[in-house]
């Protein structure tokens, strides 16, 4: 490394603040990321933590890690954190607001946590309105155990339990969970947002930091949805990965707002 | 002398959860334990501002559970057999990430969904693990109303003293039965929680995480050596029984909870026939009072052990004897309550007719 910054002719007379324009958050930990290159969780965890930051709430709140690729989110994020069973985040959530109802709470969930082992939690904690955010990263595939169909899977997708591709005559219909809670009473926000391009990217950290202020409202439950990626899953570059989102996964999963809250 | 009441036992229970300053319960219905909810769903939350929930099903509750006793509340949960089966995966998360709850099972009779009539039919799955993983809970067995209440004050305090989930192991008679009991005074919910809570990260501190995965298994196994080094701690300092006219005992019989209850009828029958019959009530299922069967195992001729199962604590009574004298097993099952009397024939049967 020394090196390259003697290569580089390191200048540290330009290394002031005036001069940046792009750091790590203080709340992200100093933990290199294990996801796998162009995954969109670490994009994730770094704007979510910006947002964290930028709201100075570090000391004001506490999250949950699914089971999944993201378990380890407690690793990253350096804020209290609690790791939950398979598809119960949801529950621990309510848990963790019930006697903290003054703290901001969040959970952090893949699709097969949230949308198939954990629904049951996921409907109930939404129509209790409870008062929690639910950051839930769907890139369609069970990243973790390599590569399984999951209940986002796209029609016709290849899956290491879908060889022949996602038959929905069999195998059931991909399920848009966004759209299923946002109906519901006691859900204040819901949105679908992507991290594939820059733009997105800045678009996404502004509806998680957008949620979080209406937990602070107390308007109730709210569900960021991110349309992410699974190269390695995907069996594609992490750029093919960028450009299958775009394509397929966007086709189905619409960006955008589903639900806002009524301005008063 | 504190306030005397009569009450049911599912309401006691709830009442003593009340006065002793429980943080919060999220529960599920199911019979024979739905008065906890509906006694607590009355008042509680008006009378010292405990949250009440009633979850969507057993499994939600216990993961609440999980994320409310990380935060360093005393939390508490009730369920019966049926639905604690539902619980076991959590139990398991909060065995191995030791955060402090309490649990009753007022159990009923099984397997499946069986009977909603009194049973103590999860001996095994309370005292021996249940869930996945090597973990224990400290299992107390009340065998009176005033005992559901007394249990739940002892439980908060194991529960956090050991880091561990505590279970109440009930059944529907005694949850269902109404007696005297004498209540204590309303204790103050707590305003001060442990370091390793998860209250948000202190300014000036590390934040803190909860977590059951360590996916070294260097790493497993010492959190496994901590487990059981706790257990064997919790085995030396906090075994607790009962046990009446053991100084002339010729035979003695054994049993927890209401079978322990009946078996003292049944042993004053037996002792006004002439047979010198004691009696040990362990009140602790874990730690199991394991010394005091080895020391009666050199002077008895012969423990019968009375339970309302197919035979399940036998099994501890049998290794804590190690084969130093006869062990033998009566119960009924599915529901079904032994009589004092079928107890005393049974007694017969095995001891005296089948010595002559």
């Amino acid at each position: 490394m020394s090196n390259n910054i003697e290569t580089a002719k390191f200048r540290p007379e330009i290394c002031v603040d005036e001069n940046l324009v792009y750091r790590k958050p203080s709340t992200l930990l100093p933990e290199p990321f294990h996801y796998c290159p162009g995954c969109g969780h670490s994009t994730v965890h770094k704007i979510f933590m910006e947002v964290v930051e930028e709201m100075g709430i570090e000391n004001d709140i506490i999250g949950v890690a699914p089971v999944g690729c993201s378990v380890f989110a407690y690793h990253y994020m350096g804020v209290d954190m609690q790791q939950a069973a398979h598809g119960r985040a949801c529950a621990v959530a309510t848990g963790i607001k019930r006697v903290q109802p003054d703290k901001y709470v969040f959970s952090y969930q893949g699709d097969g946590d949230l949308a198939a082992i954990g629904t049951g939690e996921t409907i109930h904690a939404a129509n209790r309105g409870e008062n929690i955010l639910v950051i839930f990263i769907n890139n369609g595939i069970y990243g973790m155990t390599s590569g399984q169909m999951a209940p986002t899977t796209l029609e016709g997708m290849v899956s290491t339990t879908s060889p022949h591709g996602r038959d929905v005559k069999t195998q059931g219909y991909p399920l848009k969970m966004s759209e299923l809670i946002a109906p519901l009473p006691g859900v204040a926000y819901v949105t679908r947002q992507s991290v594939h391009k820059p733009a997105n990217v800045r678009k996404a950290k502004k509806a998680l930091r957008q949620a979080l202020e209406y937990q602070k409202q107390g308007l109730g439950f709210c569900l960021v949805e991110i349309v992410s990626n699974c190269p390695s899953n995907w069996r594609m570059t992490p750029a093919q990965a960028n450009q299958y989102i775009d394509e397929k996964m966007l086709a189905f999963y619409k960006l955008g707002d589903i639900k806002v809250p009524e301005v008063k | 002398m504190g306030e005397i009441k009569l009450m049911k036992g599912n309401e006691a229970l709830a009442e003593a959860m009340i006065r002793a300053g429980c943080d919060a319960y999220f529960g599920y219905p199911i019979t024979p334990q739905s008065e906890v909810l509906e006694y607590l769903s009355k008042d509680a939350t008006q009378r010292t501002g405990m949250v009440v929930l009633q979850a969507e099903s057993e499994v939600a509750a216990i993961n609440m559970i999980y994320g409310a006793a990380g935060c360093g509340r005393r939390v508490m949960t009730t369920s019966s057999s049926p639905g604690i089966s539902l619980m076991q995966e959590g139990l398991s998360y909060i065995a191995s990430a030791e955060l402090p709850c309490v649990l009753a099972n007022v159990v009923r009779g099984g397997p499946g969904l069986g009977t909603i009539q009194p049973s103590q039919a999860d001996y095994f799955q309370s005292v021996k693990g249940g869930g996945h993983g090597d973990y224990r809970l400290i299992v107390l067995a009340p065998s009176s109303v005033q005992e559901m209440v007394d249990f739940v004050r002892l439980s908060f305090d194991l529960a956090e003293k050991y880091r561990n989930p505590v279970m109440i192991l009930t059944d529907g008679a005694i949850g269902q039965m109404m007696e005297k009991v004498e209540l204590f005074d309303q204790m103050p919910r707590k305003t001060e929680f442990p370091d390793w809570a998860t209250t948000c990260k202190p300014k000036d501190k590390e934040r803190r995480y909860i977590t059951s995965l360590h996916i070294q298994p260097e790493k497993m196994e010492e959190i496994n050596k901590h487990l059981q080094a706790k257990y064997k701690q919790i085995e030396k300092d906090e075994v607790r029984y009962e046990a009446f006219n053991l100084d002339d005992a010729e035979y003695v019989l054994t049993g927890y909870g209401l079978g322990a209850r009946i078996c003292r009828k049944a042993m004053d029958i037996l002792r006004e026939k002439g047979y010198k019959v004691g009696l040990v009530r362990p009140i602790t299922l874990f730690p199991f009072p394991k010394k005091v069967y080895e020391e009666l195992a050199n002077r008895v001729k012969g423990i019968l052990d009375v339970e309302m199962n197919a035979g399940q604590m036998v099994e501890d009574v049998k290794l804590s004897v190690c084969g130093k004298t006869r062990v033998e097993y009566y119960g009924r099952m599915g529901g079904m309550i032994p009589s004092p009397e079928e107890i005393v024939e049974n007694f017969e049967k095995l001891f005296i007719k089948g010595e002559a």
